[in-house]
């Protein structure tokens, strides 16, 4: 079986992202950039299945600069296999990175492609669903627990009512949610290893597939600042305050 | 942002995330050991990387293995619990036979045998090593050691002891040094064999201990090289020892100096950060300048190391400043946070007594600075 995970390069989920000068994105020069967690967690379940024997080969995949090969590097540390880059210095959309990944899957073949549920720098969460519905595959999305059984998939997906399980049949595209698992952090010997795991840089022109942005981004603002609270005397003056100043009761 | 080494820099954050102040302030109260942190660390590879990979480590040079000791002490982490597991072998690899390479190297490489105590340092002789008065006297099945040790960080918690003994006295050989030998001692069942431990309380949580040999058999297979050429084969360790603490040292340097920025920026004090006060924010420019000028003779240093070029000057200059820039730092990070400074919750007043170690140990900063007045730049020699 071979499996696919999609990985994303994102500003570290410790900073503190700023709006850039111009007002049209997040400032993302000399910050720290990390792997997406929820694409670590995928990598870590391909890694998981790797290591049950249920997965012959684990591929990740990214579409970006060419910086990141360093996340694919830290995926190959975790224990994927190879690595493929989509190289472009533009922002691709969802939609791009779906039809992206779905060239790349008529090529890789896999079995089970597993992406995060969402990226923390956009938050889209669209295109594992895209992605499954380009390729006409199944999907489990917001996985906390999945069961591979040969052709077909239990997945554990967390709803507004609980827990739901369904299975889906095999080739299908996966998504992951917080509880899945806990990503590993790579051991000295696999970060030597992923030096010599190949990765096959492929510029995005050579696909030849319409990635032209559907969405004009207008503005990028900051949050207003949180002004300081006020402490009031009793209950009557809160109840005063909530009815006339915030006017979040009536 | 490009930082050497940046694959192993981040495995080593990550490990160190699950060991976060409260664990340390914890150890720190009982003066108990780090088992959990070493066994992660041990685990994960990070203490082999020095070992050849034909012995199971990962073959990597001082710069690759200061990198994973700087990382752990920029995570408010400490390597001194199990450094030694990185660099004690090297005495091994350099100097011991086939057999106790294939005996021990790969034991230690996993973890299997810690190799943590290095028994040098004497009550009555401290850095002049000639003058150590443990003894080892040849017999048909071994060595017969007699004598004591300070300062011996770490043994209850090792398996193997590398041991400084004389063979052969003082007096009689042409070098003061000549007659001593050094020994890799199996110690798991010498303990009313001969050999007693007692632990020191001491200002930090290092696991020092005293040892006390009596009439302790140690097999002639673990002595390392010839008899009375022991004192060589330490000193090329030495130079890796410095090299690593350095690195150890700019990382508290920078932990300091991320801590010193963070209070400075969020404590208002007369309606504005004290961080806004030219007093407060010249002496945290002033320790990351230093830090930084001494992180880079600590990486020229590591490099000469790694090319096996000659680096006695520049590992003990490296050592010399890095540790005077993490104290300076300590110290600006203890005026910087005020009082709070001495709460054990902010880890400050932890820190400030752990990296206070490295201006004494493994060599102190007077011994530095004769050495470069004397072997560098020729000055009479003053002791």
């Amino acid at each position: 079986m071979k499996i696919l995970v999609a990985v994303k390069r994102v500003v570290d989920y410790n900073v503190k992202v700023r709006v850039n000068l111009e007002g049209t994105a997040v400032e993302t020069n000399n910050v720290k950039m990390s792997m997406n967690p929820f694409d670590e967690i995928a990598v870590e379940e391909g890694v998981r299945l790797k290591e049950s024997g249920k997965c012959d080969e684990l591929v990740a995949v990214s579409i970006g600069t060419s910086s990141s090969q360093e996340t694919i590097r830290t995926a190959l540390a975790m224990g994927a296999d190879r690595g493929i880059l989509v190289e472009t210095d533009d922002p691709i959309e969802p939609l791009g990175v779906a039809k992206l990944l779905k060239v790349i899957c008529s090529r890789e073949k896999p079995d089970i492609v597993i992406v995060g549920k969402q990226a923390i720098d956009d938050d889209a969460n669209q295109t594992g669903q895209m992605l499954a519905a380009l390729l006409d595959w199944p999907q489990g999305t917001f996985a906390s627990r999945i069961n591979i059984e040969n052709t077909k998939a239990q997945v554990t997906r967390e709803v507004d009512v609980g827990l739901e399980t369904i299975e889906i049949n095999l080739p299908a595209v996966i998504s992951t949610d917080l509880r899945l698992n806990e990503p590993r952090y790579a051991s000295l010997p696999n970060i030597m290893k992923a030096k010599k795991k190949p990765i096959d840089i492929i510029p995005i022109t050579e696909l030849n597939i319409d990635i032209a942005p559907r969405v004009k981004v207008i503005k990028v603002s900051e949050p207003p600042k949180r002004e300081a609270g006020v402490i009031v005397e009793n209950v009557k003056e809160l109840l005063e305050k909530l009815r006339n100043e915030a006017k979040v009761i009536s | 942002m490009s930082e050497s080494f940046h694959d192993i820099r981040e495995a080593v954050r990550k490990l160190c995330a699950g060991f976060p102040g409260e664990y340390w302030r914890n150890l720190d109260r009982e003066r108990s050991y780090p088992t959990d942190f070493v066994d992660a660390l041990t685990n994960s590879g990070f203490l082999s990387a020095l070992i050849p990979t034909e012995f199971g480590g990962s073959g990597l040079g001082v710069q690759e293995a200061g990198a994973i000791l700087e990382e752990i002490h920029a995570s408010g982490c400490n390597g001194g619990a199990c450094h030694a597991q990185m660099y004690t072998m090297g005495t091994i690899l350099r100097h011991g036979n086939n057999q106790q390479k294939e005996t021990y190297l790969p034991k230690i490489a996993s973890g299997e045998l810690r190799l943590q105590a290095f028994g040098v340092t004497e009550p009555t002789s401290g850095t002049d090593t000639s003058r150590i008065r443990t003894t080892a006297t040849r017999r048909a099945d071994g060595y017969i050691i007699n004598g004591q040790k300070v300062w011996t960080s770490r043994i209850e918690y090792s398996d193997l002891l590398l041991l400084l003994a004389r063979t052969k006295p003082r007096e009689s050989g042409k070098k003061p040094h000549d007659g001593i030998s050094v020994f890799l001692v199996d110690i798991r069942d010498l303990q009313n064999q001969g050999l007693e431990i007692k632990p020191l309380r001491a200002m930090i949580n290092h696991s020092a201990c005293e040892v006390f040999f009596e009439n302790m058999l140690v097999p002639t297979s673990g002595l390392i090289g010839k008899e009375g050429e022991g004192f060589r084969y330490i000193l090329d360790g030495m130079n890796a020892e410095r090299i690593l603490l350095a690195h150890e040292a700019i990382g508290d340097a920078r932990w300091f100096i991320d801590k010193a920025v963070g209070y400075a920026k969020d404590r208002v004090v007369f309606d504005r950060p004290i961080g806004k006060n030219q007093g407060v924010q010249f002496p945290i420019a002033e320790n990351y300048a230093e830090m930084c000028a001494a992180q880079l003779m600590v990486q020229k240093a590591a490099r000469l190391f790694d090319n096996q070029e000659s680096c006695g000057k520049e590992a003990n200059i490296a050592k010399y400043l890095a540790s005077e820039a993490s104290w300076r730092a300590g110290d600006t990070c203890m005026q910087t946070f005020g009082g709070f400074g001495f709460a054990e919750e902010y880890d400050i007043e932890r820190k400030f007594r752990e990296t206070r170690l490295f201006r004494t140990a493994p060599i102190s900063s007077n011994l530095i600075l004769s050495y470069i007045a004397e072997h560098v730049l020729g000055l009479p020699r003053s002791f």
